[in-house]
């Protein structure tokens, strides 16, 4: 696919000439830079540049803080307190890192929702989609085991029910557990590997992100209409579209900078409101704490893991059917991960022919139900395994899988859609009227 | 329509943040009003310095500060305690060094870069990290929304923990075998008799059994500048001074937040701007009712 047509890079001076015979580096970014984008794309298009931002900080940021850092189960709770307390600026560059982990799962989060809502996952994106939800996993990873490095009670104890999660496949459970651990406890293996994973993975993930830019930038953006750039010409391509550069770099900043005061004001005014206070007491085997919590941004798949108890008939009768082997326990990780397969195959249980939820009036409320859902899961994942929790969990997972492979095959089929523009162009004329009243404002040139 | 669901959605993400949940024994957090609270708040030097007295004089008996060094006392947002009196503080302790003594150790006095000891006593935690290891309110229904508007309230929890000894229930006197420790409201980690707990196994009073002896009652020294020395002021005044050996960059923080907030805000008003400008061309100003 040769993507949408537009200008290339032409080499003019003979240093570029030189170069671009030899490396035609410039090329590709001048390529990548001015990459038509539709010109009705709106404000939620924004979170992959924050998504970018935010790895970025968090990869600088923690380079520095590896410098401080000791990663030694007698030494490790000391030399985070000591950056906080002896390094130059070490205070805010932890916070920084810190939160800056709540701002990426914010950011995907959202960037995530608007996919599904406008129908970004839909064919020929299939593949940015399939990326986005690698990455995803990933950087649940990467977080989880960025949270044992200081080595405090929360991480401690999470490690140990995390890890514990890998003891509940049949069979070969214990011997993985041990596997990841590198020992049969949490203890200096542990933590010693998860500190050679949290350095390394960012930079996989960084590389994914390459991919993931590379795989859109081959298909193209898709937009709120879900309507596609028109490819036959330049020239028609050019009535729906303009180069990212500026009016796309300009915007997006600008989100980014409202954004970011936000990140600052938390990180500058409140950087603990979104940790453990337990996580401040070294890390102590003997005493576990009394509520062992994930950070927000996984508490909704931790709720779905806790939501099939033995209890549930579900996972009764797959108990019985598998002779045992799926107990409740491995049920609740398959379900977990389940959870994430499932919206990961989304492009082919989606029947819909419209992409974009705007046209899909049933769709919209569905896809409402699910944020509500999301958020209620959430809530739930830090409540107690009690009633009424147990149940409201067990109705959000529920609806989690429902959404994917029951409501999004069968919407497709029974809804009818409203009129889809014809172009990207009169969607965004319907919007801005450039021949209706009103006064054009052009930048002259000279300014 | 996405628009509203966004709005929605930080809203949730706020609110469901924090961790907050609450089973079993609960304690009351006295919502007590420190200087370093908000967004502009920064510490009392005056308080530090007198929590830094009731630490000396009483919680130094059997607590430590392990990643506290004297040399900070005189850190200006902190305590600022002039340098002499910091010297003069540190040299009063004494503390082991292996390179004395051709290698043997001894005791020497305490220098600047030397840190306080740690606690004296095993069961005793140490104090360094204890207002940021501490929580004290949980906000309605475990949301933690309070936490958003009054801050963590670990210096809340440990001034209402040494306020919150009480005279133990009736339930717990007619037991056989009395407790052990004290009773204390705030206090939630401690042990609790069966026949203080309710038909469902609730737990009928606040708080638990602590084994601290109240270390404070009122009274219990007294201030050069005269200060009130009663049970209150004197507790807010530890737990003040706590809350900076947990976070003694504090005000360096908030300076910085700020700082970083405005700068931001700047920035983001000329990127409007320059947006605003840019797209001015494409769009007409008249934008159409949908």
């Amino acid at each position: 696919m040769a993507g949408i047509p537009h200008d290339h890079y032409e080499p003019s001076s003979g240093g570029e000439k030189w170069l671009y015979k030899r490396l035609p580096i410039v090329g590709l970014a001048y390529d990548t830079l001015m990459l038509p984008t539709p010109k009705n794309l709106n404000w939620m298009w924004i979170w992959g540049i924050v998504l970018t931002f935010a790895l970025i900080m968090q990869i600088v940021t923690g380079i520095v803080l590896v410098m401080h850092y000791v990663p030694h189960v007698d030494m490790a709770f000391e030399s985070v307190e000591h950056i906080m307390r002896d390094v130059n600026a070490g205070h805010m560059i932890r916070y920084f890192h810190m939160n800056g982990a709540s701002l990426m799962f914010f950011a995907m989060y959202l960037h995530i929702f608007r996919s599904l809502y406008y129908g970004s996952y839909k064919a020929p994106r299939e593949v940015t989609w399939i990326l986005g939800c690698l990455m995803m996993v990933l950087m649940m990873g990467i977080a989880f085991m960025g949270y044992v490095l200081p080595w405090g009670q929360m991480s401690f104890h999470g490690t140990a029910v995390i890890t514990g999660l890998f003891g509940a496949i049949p069979f070969v459970g214990e011997a993985v557990q041990t596997w990841l651990l590198g020992a049969s406890a949490v203890g200096q293996p542990a933590l010693n590997r998860f500190f050679s994973l949290h350095y390394l993975l960012p930079f996989v993930l960084l590389g994914l992100t390459v991919v993931h830019i590379w795989a859109f930038h081959t298909t193209g953006n898709n937009n709120p209409t879900g309507v596609e750039v028109r490819r036959t010409s330049k020239e028609e391509a050019k009535k729906d579209t303009l180069p990212f550069w500026p009016y796309f770099v300009i915007k997006d900043l600008f989100a980014l900078g409202v954004i970011l005061i936000v990140f600052m004001a938390i990180v500058g005014f409140m950087p603990n409101y979104l940790g453990h206070p337990d996580n401040y007491i070294p890390a102590n085997p003997l005493a576990t704490p009394a509520h062992i919590v994930p950070e927000w941004y996984l508490l909704p798949f931790y709720a779905i893991l806790r939501a099939f108890t033995a209890d549930v008939w579900v996972v009764q009768l797959v108990d019985f059917l598998s002779f045992g082997i799926i107990d409740a326990k491995f049920f609740g990780v398959l379900a977990m991960f389940g959870a994430i397969v499932a919206m990961a195959v989304a492009p082919w249980t989606d029947t819909s022919m419209v992409r974009s939820g705007r046209y899909r009036p049933m769709f919209k409320w569905w896809f409402a139900l699910l944020i509500v859902d999301f958020i209620v899961l959430m809530w739930v994942g830090a409540r107690p395994a009690e009633f009424p929790y147990d149940w409201i969990a067990l109705i959000g997972s529920t609806y989690w899988f429902a959404y994917f492979l029951v409501i999004l095959p069968l919407l497709g089929v029974m809804e009818k859609p409203i009129a889809v523009p014809e172009t990207i162009e009169a969607d965004y004329n319907a919007h801005y009227a450039p021949n209706t009243g009103g006064t054009k404002t052009a930048v002259s040139p000279a300014e | 329509m996405i628009r509203k669901l966004t709005l929605a959605a930080t809203a949730a993400c706020a609110l469901f943040a924090t961790d907050a949940v609450a089973a079993g024994a609960e304690g009351h957090v006295i919502d007590y009003d420190f200087p370093f609270e908000g967004p502009f708040g920064s510490y009392d030097t005056n308080q530090l310095q007198r929590g830094l007295k009731v630490y000396t004089e009483i919680c130094a008996a059997c607590h430590g500060l392990e990643l506290i060094a004297y040399r900070t006392l005189s850190s200006e947002t902190g305590p600022a305690m002039p340098e002499e009196q910091m010297r003069a503080y540190a040299e009063q302790y004494e503390v082991f060094d292996p390179e004395l003594f051709d290698g043997e150790g001894d005791f020497r006095p305490a220098t600047p870069a030397d840190r306080f000891g740690a606690s004296s006593l095993a069961n005793a935690p140490d104090l360094s990290l204890m207002a940021k290891s501490r929580a004290g309110f949980h906000g309605p229904y475990g949301t933690g929304l309070a936490q958003l508007f009054k801050g963590m309230g670990g210096a809340e929890y440990i001034a209402s923990l040494l306020t919150g000894y009480e005279e133990e229930p009736e339930c717990a006197l007619e037991m056989e075998t009395p407790m052990d420790g004290y009773y204390n409201t705030v206090f939630t980690a401690g042990g609790y008799p069966d026949a203080c707990k309710g038909p469902n196994g609730e737990y009928i009073y606040p708080g638990s059994w602590i084994n601290m002896a109240p270390p404070l009652y009122g009274d219990d020294l007294d201030f050069d500048d005269g200060s009130a020395n009663d049970l209150e002021s004197a507790s807010m005044d530890v737990a003040a001074f706590l809350m900076w050996t947990a976070e003694p960059k504090l005000v360096e923080r908030k300076q910085a937040g700020l700082t970083g907030v405005i700068f931001l805000t700047v920035l983001s008003v000329l990127l409007y701007l320059t947006n605003k400008r840019i797209w001015a061309a494409h769009k007409n100003k008249v934008k159409r009712e949908d």
